[in-house]
């Protein structure tokens, strides 16, 4: 229960801020809306189908990168030092940073993938299976912004944002990765980035099964379980200065 | 609130140590703290005041030695220790997009009170702190006073067993201090409170013992009175005067033995000293005098003695 406490200050501190939730809401539906409109026979990338998943995935990292702000702001605050004082675990702590944005990115993938529809975004295979990887992607990302909101300050999590947006090209969210090649499609193979589209476009598109995607689900879930599990040890040792 | 079992402190500390590199902040502390007590941690700036507060609050580790509160070890019981103390940092700590009254909730929920008896000890200490008025604005909309008390406030919330209070009333202007007096004054007995402070007079008024420090070693420890005491004895009566011959001295001598001339007149020490006697005794010698005012011994005095610093805001 410490952690719904923690929880519903975090998403009061979210709700009160509407240009920034605008922002994180607004910005990837109006990249698809741009993006699917330029896209045809020339630009067959650029498909709602092809698109979807990868601004989904780009809206996560923006929910990673305002997930790491407001615990890396509060870090240098004596608020912070105020909440380590009461008695919430490490894990309860991680929660109630955590619940708030992936509540945000639920509604960001719900809105976009309905937005997708509407422009013609294939829905053939199980939406509780697209909910699941893209749950599973949001689990990674915001644990990955708890590890950032942990270590670093408000400039370095800025950096990290940046690094961690030009890692998910290789995801290839914005172009196909196979017909480049090479060591993008290694370092692809290695990230979590590239199961999640492949699976999520492999579902919408050809209705594919959870047997089918199951090496992806695996990949990313695996992915969230160490962020999540990476996320409690270090703010653990973040509980003393 | 809980309370420790008979006889134990509610605060011990043994053997304290905390070494940042090769600099010593805080040096073989040994204290006992009683249920109930308002002890007063008093010293300068980098004394190990807070560092002292933040090992006891489980923020710090040790370098070396122990200390428990409640019979709880900061080392290996830190989630018991979180539970019965209450803390108010030396730099104000409110969550600046929420209500006075949300801060308070957030911080009762957090220490696992039910909602029933988080409001009423919000609506309490709403009350106490008077910010019931401006109590569903923004904190950051607040002046640094009015976030100054409701920092304390949050400290108090969840009834703890032992409050921290570092500089509480630091930014509060001189009304609003001497209601946070009044406040903690009234947790005295029920609450063992530790509170430092750079307002000498606030430790002065409030602490049942202070323990001076100084570069992370103390320096001394007792009531205020044991204190003042041991630094300088009894009362000063300075007298200004213009013509203190040696007879004048003398005829002043034979009531006062303890007098003597200092530039501009005479000082007499001492708890029974007249001034209409001391009158007496320099009139027939033709001495003007021109004041006389008596010298208490202060905490500042007693700071100045023991450290040879001053204790500035």
């Amino acid at each position: 229960m410490r952690s719904t406490e923690l929880a519903t200050r975090n998403l009061r501190e979210v709700l009160r801020d509407p240009v920034a939730l605008g922002i994180a809401l607004a910005l990837p539906l109006v990249l698809l809306l741009t993006l699917q409109a330029l896209g045809g026979d020339d630009a067959p990338f650029l498909t709602p189908t092809r698109l979807t998943p990868g601004i989904v995935l780009f809206g996560f990292v923006m929910v990673m990168f305002s997930s790491a702000m407001i615990l890396s702001r509060d870090r240098e605050t004596s608020l912070f030092a105020r909440l380590l004082t009461t008695p919430i675990r490490s894990e309860e702590f991680v929660w109630g940073y955590s619940l708030p944005y992936l509540l945000v990115a639920g509604v960001q993938a719900i809105v976009l993938t309905v937005v997708g529809i509407a422009v013609g975004l294939s829905s053939e295979g199980s939406p509780l299976l697209v909910a699941l990887m893209f749950a599973l992607m949001a689990v990674f990302f915001v644990a990955l912004g708890m590890i950032f909101g942990s270590t670093m300050t408000v400039a370095q999590t800025s950096g990290a944002y940046a690094l961690v947006l030009m890692l998910t090209i290789f995801g290839g969210a914005w172009f196909d990765l196979e017909e480049i090649g090479g060591v993008f499609v290694t370092v692809g193979d290695v990230l979590p980035f590239k199961h999640a589209l492949d699976g999520s476009r492999a579902i919408m598109a050809d209705g594919a099964g959870f047997a089918d995607v199951a090496t992806d689900l695996y990949w990313v879930g695996g992915y969230a379980v160490v962020a999540v599990v990476a996320a409690v040890i270090v703010f653990r040792r973040r509980m003393y200065e | 609130m809980q309370a420790s079992s008979e006889n134990e402190p509610a605060i011990r500390i043994e053997g304290l140590c905390k070494r940042f590199g090769s600099r010593t902040a805080v040096a073989n502390l040994d204290l006992d703290v009683a249920p109930g007590e308002l002890f007063s941690l008093l010293g300068p700036n980098g004394a190990g005041k807070t560092t002292t507060i933040k090992m006891l609050c489980c923020l710090l580790r040790p370098s070396a030695g122990t200390a428990s509160i409640m019979g709880h070890d900061i080392g290996n019981d830190p989630l018991a220790v979180k539970r019965v103390i209450g803390v108010s940092p030396q730099e104000t700590a409110v969550a600046p997009n929420l209500t006075a009254r949300e801060n308070l909730a957030l911080i009762a929920g957090l220490h696992g009170l039910d909602a029933s008896r988080a409001r009423a000890r919000t609506d309490e200490l709403l009350e106490v702190t008077g910010l019931t008025q401006r109590a569903d604005d923004k904190a950051k909309k607040y002046s640094g006073g009015l976030q100054r008390r409701l920092s304390v406030a949050m400290a108090l919330v969840s009834d703890p067993a032992v409050v921290f209070l570092d500089e509480p009333t630091i930014g509060l202007d001189p009304q609003a201090r001497r209601g946070m007096w009044e406040y903690i004054e009234g947790l005295k007995g029920e609450t063992t409170i530790v509170l430092t402070t750079h307002y000498l007079e606030e430790a002065d008024a409030l602490a049942d013992r202070v323990a001076v420090v100084d570069d992370g070693v103390l320096v001394a420890l007792g009531t205020p009175a044991e204190l003042k005491a041991r630094v300088l004895g009894e009362p000063v009566m300075i007298v200004e005067a213009v013509g203190v011959t040696d007879d004048a001295l003398g005829a002043l001598l034979d009531h006062y033995p303890q007098a003597h001339r200092v530039d501009g007149g005479i000082e007499i020490p001492g708890e029974d000293v007249s001034v209409y006697e001391v009158g007496d005794c320099l009139r027939p010698f033709d001495v003007e005098i021109r004041s006389t005012s008596t010298k208490h011994v202060s905490l500042d005095d007693v700071f100045l003695e023991l450290t040879g610093k001053e204790l500035r805001e």
